[in-house]
């Protein structure tokens, strides 16, 4: 019977165990209980992933309403794939988290980042689920909220500043969607996302739909930090708790992007989104910009953290350029950069927790002679910077192979040149951090290898960079299958 | 309907757009909130009228009335307004963590201090 | 099964050497022996791979995406590199243990690991099944040379690794990459196919610029402009030089480009298409100027760098050619220019550790203090320039064959001219270090041979180069299986 309820469990069981986290306090406890709730929604997710691969989509009516009236939540592959993303990373990212989390914050507060925590993951759990628009208004909120407040309790005092910062841009961009959805509603007299679709080809020449199509695709790409309106994201992820910046790395944008995929796709049809409305085109010319701008950008970056955070939106910018290409294909390579790209920033900013950890900076100079004095870590950071630049044999590749292919398909010749050509960029900037903590002596002073708690989850993650760069198969075919799906082919 | 008909619209069109400027102008940080209670502000009076049917009553349930008000925008933007007061709680509260840590509520002020530590 | 099973083995034993190895770290000699033994039992199951009838078998590692798996399998080409590769090891590694205890070097445990992680990549190279699996193979031996380049960790070693890594990457991943794409999407699959897999699937107007992305795509073949990386390179110890950089790294190169041209677009396509016409031009340029650049070089190992980097364009020139002749030619150029370089480089290496001498000009008179030396290195020029007694002379006889059958009248002309210049700038060296008399000739008495490990490495290539001109029969044989499979 329990199996029945699973879609509602997926939300509501990280969303009780918040509060209980305000009540307990300790930080052990805490620390226990956000670790096993978030094991618990992995392993729902995982179930409704087989489910819904073998069993068709999942429909589920909340409090027994039937859709359009009651708030209808939605299981296909597609989300079915990223709620598996969002709930792995934060399990694996959780088990490093308790460490990490005391050293660089004030033990009184550690509770607040598990409740934070476990707050974003419901948010971002719930956005994915949903099938009512304005309750990805809600749960969106939900997850900016807890994600300001998990930014704001970094160790240094700017991270007060990036959260605000972040706040200001989060809740415009929220404001968007929230108007972008009672312009859609005043059209069509629903927000259920299977109604929308039926109803929106009726009136999809208006104007006002038009403009809350505009103010939908505004708000959503704020929060997902598409270039240029990544403005919040390398502050609030410099300043982050490295715990929090690599689970927010690899969850709140690619939830963002999902968004825009299932607004794109299935509420607007592709040919309204990206052919009348010429997205295809601005999100192209967007992506080359990101990728070649925004890796540029982390070239000269002193702060490590900083430097990755802009090569994440420069990584947003690979997903937009799958999307635009609006093939199959494309939307392929999208969809598995964005699960590859959450296996690949996750790694690299758990190893620099662990840096960070032990040396107690991010500067690109203080990490000298780290090579040779904390090897596993460095390890780690090679390989998950090698993903990153797509070598074979991890999955950095087979996202690059996937862009590649579909532009060729295309024919468009230009647009592969300057993908293969941008990931050289990451060449350099990964190599920076490899001379530096390889080449150069190190100073003084004794520095351990980070503690195994904080070696074995990066390791995990690195683990799943090769595990999935070499054997593919299982992701491309969930990949293709949810393409498929939001092309309205399958 | 007329331009001048649709004076709810321009009311919303007006406060969203000095909340927007207000936001990104003002360098003091309580007045960046300010601002954006207004911009949001403007979306709640914009659902609110979306939800009004001309003629129409409140919707409660009554004999002789068959016209009703749309009831369900009012039922959503008190979500929103409850979001939007948690989003000022939050912002005022890093306001107050950001004055002791900085000594300065102001933007400029913050930013040109010593990137230093703690 | 039992073929397959060889296969695998083939790749894994360097790789579990390499774990081995670095087990054994505070045991020079035991890290040694262990080496030693890992390298015979590669060679020796490579000869059984050799001999077995079991020339169909392909095993599958993994299937990382749908119609792509990495595989292996065996064929007449990859045989010989995988052969060379691996028998070169051991003497290699008999040289290294004189040469990096003579030299005292740091971080040897660290060497000797990145060492086998090489060749095992390089294995994965030779025996690859298919595009795909050479391509990652290919990657894998590009990152696991890097420490070894680096090794010494100074300035000069990051600048040289930068080049390395810059030139190689860039080079695999703008082209190569580019390329791989291209034809799968093309073809539907890279499978290695006798008579190529290209005919009918690429409008013919577009298959030079498929040639070319993968010409200087496979940047290890040196190709100018995009040979730079291969100078560069000549920080590392010497024994990567010149196992790495004359052998396993480069020939990986021109390997695989021969297996382009050969499996994948087919002699009778390139020919019918005349794809090859100009990217045979870009090869010979490359020959006649690195020569001349090498006969600028004063430094030992700089001027060998170019030389290398001409004579890979021979092989690259062979495959171009595209007929079976020069394509044989090329094949058993691999193996004749590996023996001869590997010889000179181990002699740069030793007058390296006996007189801590790099440039060339000071090297006069050195002949009669270092005899054996420099009788090895005088056997190994001779090679490399192509004359009788040394293997040299039959590679390059069917490289000028296949440019006769060819009718390329002025690409014979090209391999003519760049054998007068390699006689003017290689065999210049072992004659002024026999005939001139040394500078300060007091401290001539001072200087003697290398160790004898080294001493002993460099006898045993010279001998093999001598041995390849009476057994050049088998070999030939080999590459003209290549061809009969096809009919």
């Amino acid at each position: 019977m329990i199996s029945a309820h699973l879609p509602a469990l997926q939300v509501v069981i990280p969303l009780l165990a918040a509060p209980a986290c305000v009540v307990i306090r300790q930080f052990t406890a805490t620390w226990l209980l956000a670790l096993s709730v978030s094991w618990i929604s992995f392993f729902i997710a995982l179930s409704l992933l087989w489910q819904t691969f073998h069993l068709g989509t999942i429909s589920y009516s909340l409090g027994g309403w039937a859709a359009p009236w009651g708030i209808e939540y939605r299981v296909d592959v597609v989300n079915a794939f990223v709620l598996t993303i969002v709930s792995g990373i934060s399990s694996v990212v959780l088990l490093y988290a308790k460490e990490s989390i005391e050293q660089e914050t004030h033990i009184k507060r550690i509770h607040l980042v598990y409740t934070g925590w476990l707050l974003c993951l419901t948010g971002l759990l719930g956005i994915t689920i949903t099938g009512d628009v304005f309750n990805v208004f809600v749960f969106l909120e939900i997850s900016s909220l807890s994600s300001y407040l998990l930014v704001s309790l970094g160790p240094d005092r700017r991270a007060l500043t990036a959260a605000f910062q972040y706040l200001v841009m989060g809740t415009i961009g929220a404001t968007f969607i929230l108007i972008g959805v009672g312009l859609l509603y005043m059209m069509t007299g629903t927000l259920n996302m299977a109604d929308l679709a039926q109803r929106i080809p009726e009136v999809e020449h208006t104007t006002t739909v038009h403009a809350g199509f505009a103010f939908l695709v505004l708000g959503i790409s704020l929060k997902a930090a598409v270039f240029p309106l990544h403005y919040w994201l390398p502050n609030a992820y410099t300043f982050a708790p490295s715990a929090v910046t690599a689970f927010l790395a690899g969850t709140a944008t690619k939830v963002s992007i999902y968004l825009l995929l299932r607004f794109f796709f299935d509420i607007f049809s592709e040919t309204f989104s990206l052919r009348t409305m010429r997205l295809d085109v601005i999100l192209l010319i967007l992506g080359v910009i990101a990728i070649f701008s925004m890796s540029l950008v982390a070239v000269y970056q002193q702060n490590v953290k900083r430097m990755l955070a802009y090569s994440s939106v420069a990584q947003v910018g690979y997903m937009v350029i799958g999307i635009s290409l609006a093939t199959a294909t494309g939307l392929t390579a999208g969809i598995i950069h964005l699960f590859n790209h959450a296996l690949m920033k996750g790694a690299l900013f758990l190893a620099l927790g662990c840096i960070v950890y032990r040396l107690n900076s991010v500067e690109l100079k203080d990490l000298a002679g780290a090579g040779r004095r904390m090897p596993w870590t460095m390890a780690a950071f090679v390989v998950g910077g090698l993903s990153l630049i797509g070598v074979p044999a991890t999955v950095g590749f087979i996202s690059k192979w996937y862009l590649v292919l579909a532009a060729l398909e295309r024919d468009w010749w230009w647009l592969a040149f300057m993908i293969v050509a941008s990931s050289l960029l990451a060449v350099l900037y990964i190599w920076r951090v490899v001379e530096t903590a390889y080449f150069k002596a190190a100073p003084a002073g004794h520095i351990k290898e980070a503690p195994l708690s904080l070696l074995l989850p990066t390791w995990i993650l690195v683990a799943a960079n090769i595990y999935f760069g070499i054997n593919a198969v299982d992701t491309v075919n969930f990949a293709k299958r949810a393409a498929d799906q939001l092309l309205g082919v399958f | 309907m007329s331009t001048i008909g649709l004076y709810n619209y321009w009311i919303v069109f007006f406060l969203m757009m000095s909340g927007l400027y207000v936001v990104i102008v003002s360098t003091n940080l309580i007045k960046k909130i300010i601002g954006l209670n207004i911009f949001q502000t403007s979306v709640f009076i914009f659902y609110i009228s979306i939800g009004k049917v001309r003629g129409g009553t409140a919707p409660i349930l009554a004999d002789d009335i068959t016209l009703y008000s749309n009831p369900l925008p009012h039922v959503l933007i008190l979500t929103a307004i409850v979001v939007g007061v948690a989003t000022t709680a939050l912002g005022l509260a890093l306001i107050v963590r950001i004055h002791t840590a900085f000594n300065s509520v102001d933007e400029e002020q913050i930013y040109t201090s010593k990137d230093s530590r703690d | 099964m039992a073929a397959q099973g060889t296969l695998l083995l083939t790749v894994l034993l360097p790789l579990l050497g390499a774990v081995l190895i670095a087990m054994c770290n505070s045991k020079p000699n035991l890290r040694e022996t262990v080496t030693l033994s890992t390298a015979t039992l590669l060679f020796l199951l490579v000869l059984q791979l050799l001999g077995s009838d079991a020339q169909q078998t392909e095993l599958i590692i993994a299937r990382p995406l749908p119609g792509l798996p990495l595989s292996l399998s065996t064929e007449p080409l990859g045989l010989l590199f995988a052969t060379v590769a691996s028998g070169l090891w051991i003497i290699t590694t008999i040289y290294s243990i004189g040469y990096m205890r003579g030299n005292k070097e740091q971080n040897q445990t660290r060497f000797y690991v990145f060492f086998a992680v090489s060749i095992s990549a390089t294995l994965g190279v030779a025996l690859s099944a298919n595009l795909f699996t050479l391509f990652v193979f290919y990657e894998v031996l590009t990152l696991s040379t890097y420490p070894l380049v680096t090794h010494k960790g100074t300035e000069e070693a990051k600048r040289g690794g930068r080049v390395y890594l810059g030139v190689l990457l860039s080079t695999s991943i703008g082209f190569l990459l580019l390329a791989m794409v291209w034809t799968w999407h093309a073809v539907g699959h890279l499978n290695f196919t006798p008579g190529g897999i290209l005919q009918g699937r690429i409008e013919p107007g577009f298959l030079p610029l498929l040639l070319a992305l993968y010409l200087f795509g496979i940047g290890k073949a040196a190709l100018m402009p995009f040979h730079r990386w291969l100078p560069a390179a000549m920080v590392a110890p010497t024994p990567v030089s010149a196992l790495l950089h004359a052998v396993a790294v480069v020939k990986a190169g021109v390997f695989a480009v021969l297996k382009v041209t050969v499996y994948i677009f087919g002699l009778d396509l390139l020919r019918d298409t005349g794809a090859n016409r100009w990217l045979m031009w870009a090869a010979a340029i490359t020959v006649i100027l690195a020569s001349l650049v090498a006969l600028t070089k004063d430094n030992l190992k700089a001027r060998l760098a170019y030389s290398t980097v001409s004579q890979l364009a021979y092989i690259v020139l062979g495959a171009m050619l595209v007929n079976s002749v020069a394509i044989i030619g090329g094949g058993m150029h691999i193996a004749t220019h590996a023996l001869g370089k590997i010889t000179l480089f181990f002699c740069a290496g030793a007058i390296y550790v006996a007189t801590h001498k790099t440039n060339i000009s000071e090297m006069d008179g050195l002949g009669k203090s270092m005899p054996v030396t420099y009788a090895a290195m005088l056997i190994g020029s001779l090679s490399i320039i192509g004359l009788p007694l040394t293997g040299g002379l039959w590679s390059k006889w069917y490289l000028a064959l296949g440019a006769a059958a060819a009718e390329q009248w002025a690409i014979l002309a090209v391999f003519m001219v760049s054998s007068l210049l390699n006689v003017a700038y290689l065999l210049i060296i072992p004659i002024r270090g026999f005939f001139l008399t040394p500078p300060g000739s007091g401290q001539a008495g001072t200087i003697q041979e290398a160790p004898f490990a080294s001493v002993l490495a460099l006898s045993l290539t010279a001998l093999g180069c001598i041995a390849l001109f009476f057994f050049a029969q088998p070999l030939y044989e080999m590459m003209a299986s290549m061809f009969e499979r096809q009919l």
